[in-house]
């Protein structure tokens, strides 16, 4: 017989210390050993893990009053530039800004050591940063220049604000040409020399809820080593089951809008990070619960890296033209394994993608559940799922 | 005389030519291999200790005949604090110094292989990848 849970059963549960939590990679195991239907039935709450560099993310920063007061209208942390168009002395620090000195591509490939993402890091590290504002000068806010330091515990709010975190699913990369190419998916070798993924497979948490089923607006989560939660579908949200001759290949698409408090984060979970050629990010640590309230949400879970695959696509020609199609589909278990066959080539696989990360983090996310300390939420809006069939379009230009 | 450590760098061409035999012959040196990696489909690598009074006129040839050639008196160290363990320098390294354990999927660094071409170093994502002189 098909079991049925709800939140509120599992939240009970979890209060009283008797939820049996397992990580995604722990479950396939008790899928294995029992069957489906069993392991559905004693396991209350699965977790996931994933942590990589996660462009669109980056952090909304109050910083106090000076006196007399100001009108920040331009703001650099550390010489980098923030968004300050939205209010006298809030600021949004994103993770790929550069500094306005950086020599960026001009010596190519350009390194760029230190950007937005990094001075998330120091933030969340409790490093001083040197914040400079311009101001244009008002009747309420005279004050026109401001150079000082400043700490994360100082400021009034800092808060984590990643539009799109979390993808689903990602490319496989690799280079037809016959140079060198740097992107943000590594460097890649000419004629097929190597191949890059970034995604943590079985562990990964969109991956293991595909139809969006219990993942939505409000779910709480792991983030950044804090708390934090599902704030929105994340921006080029495009949910689909991946289809090669009527089999199923598993998720891909799908992101997620995420947010919390970043005086509660820590340094181990956010970590500045700069790609040869192509630019500064962050690094994210992501973990998700998913409740097991069916069957069916389990199965979805307990989905293997044998199952689960990944588009490969060439990143010296086809990507950047925006030429649709790829190169075919290698699993998980593939890609982990260190070689995939793509045009008849064995080629050396590498993920930019920290699996041991992705199982500490499912791991600590498991203990915070079993020790009572961390509930579930319901999602209060469903996010979009494959069945909505969104779909992207690109720039039409005039 | 204290022997020069050296690092050479040469493409495919540079393989199949007697270099070593070169040095030992026309320029009167003492050569010790301390690591070669010399494959005819690939770029090749070498650590060599040169003794003998034509050491820089020994090295000339090698840079005329276009073999890239670089003291050797650094050595690349992980930085552990930073080192996330992603694995994106295991694609690149040329001779598997930086290799991924499996199923961990845990980063290792053997320096033993390690010929100190410093891609690593350029290309770790978290800057984990150091030179030490």
């Amino acid at each position: 017989m098909s079991i049925e849970k709800t939140y509120a059963e599992i939240n009970a549960k979890i209060k009283a210390g008797k939820a049996v939590v397992v990580t995604a990679e722990e479950l396939i195991g008790l899928v294995a050993e029992k069957g489906l239907s069993k392991a559905a039935q004693e396991v209350d709450v699965v977790t996931t893990g994933t942590f990589a560099p996660m462009c669109s993310s980056g952090a909304f920063l109050s910083f106090g009053h000076t006196k007399p007061r100001m009108k920040m209208h331009k703001v650099w942390l550390n010489g980098v530039s923030a968004y300050t168009g939205i209010a006298a002395v809030d600021a949004y620090i994103g993770a790929t800004e550069m500094p306005d000195d950086d020599p960026l591509n001009s010596n190519y490939p350009g390194e760029f050591r230190y950007g937005g993402g990094h001075v998330i890091a120091d933030l969340v590290a409790r490093r001083p940063v040197k914040l400079k504002a311009l101001g244009y000068g008002t009747d309420c806010y005279p004050r026109r220049n401001l150079e000082t330091t400043i700490t994360l515990d100082e400021i009034n709010e800092a808060i984590l604000f990643n539009p799109r975190n979390c993808y689903q699913n990602y490319n496989c990369a690799v280079n037809l040409t016959d140079r060198t190419v740097y992107t943000y998916m590594g460097m890649l070798k000419p004629h097929l020399g190597n191949a890059n993924f970034s995604t943590s497979g079985q562990l990964s948490p969109l991956l293991k809820d595909p139809h969006f089923r219990t993942i939505g607006v409000g779910t709480k989560i792991f983030l950044g080593g804090g708390v934090g939660y599902v704030a929105w579908n994340g921006t080029q949200h495009f949910p689909s089951i991946m289809n090669d001759g009527g089999k199923e290949l598993g998720g891909a698409g799908g992101t997620l809008a995420v947010t919390g408090d970043l005086k509660q984060m820590s340094p181990r979970w956010l970590v500045g990070t700069s790609y040869l050629g192509y630019g500064a990010t962050l690094s994210v640590g992501i973990g998700i619960p998913i409740p097991i309230l069916n069957e069916e949400i389990a199965r979805y879970a307990a989905m293997k890296d044998e199952e689960l695959f990944a588009p490969v696509v060439d990143y010296g020609e086809a990507y950047p033209s925006l030429t649709p199609g790829n190169l075919g589909y290698v699993s998980y278990a593939d890609l982990k394994s260190g070689k995939i066959q793509v045009n008849g080539k064995e080629i050396l696989t590498a993920p930019l993608s920290s699996m041991p990360r992705a199982r500490e983090i499912a791991a600590t996310l498991k203990g915070w559940i079993q020790k009572g300390e961390f509930q579930l939420t319901e999602p209060v809006k469903a996010l979009p799922s494959p069945a909505d069939g969104f779909t992207a379009h690109s720039i039409k230009e005039d | 005389m204290s022997p020069k450590r050296i690092v050479l760098r040469f493409g495919t061409d540079i393989s199949v030519k007697p270099i070593v035999y070169r040095l030992v012959k026309d320029f009167d040196l003492v050569v010790n291999i301390v690591k070669a990696d010399v494959n005819p489909q690939k770029e090749g690598t070498m650590i060599l200790e040169v003794t003998g009074d034509q050491s820089d006129e020994g090295l000339s040839y090698l840079r005329n005949l276009g073999v890239s050639v670089q003291a050797l008196n650094q050595e690349i160290v992980r930085n552990e604090e930073k080192c996330v363990m992603c694995g994106a320098c295991t694609g690149i390294c040329p001779t598997g110094a930086l290799y991924m354990e499996r199923p961990s999927m845990e980063v290792r660094f053997d320096g033993d292989q390690c010929v100190f071409c410093q891609l690593c170093v350029k290309v770790c994502p978290m800057r984990a990848m150091e030179v030490r002189l």
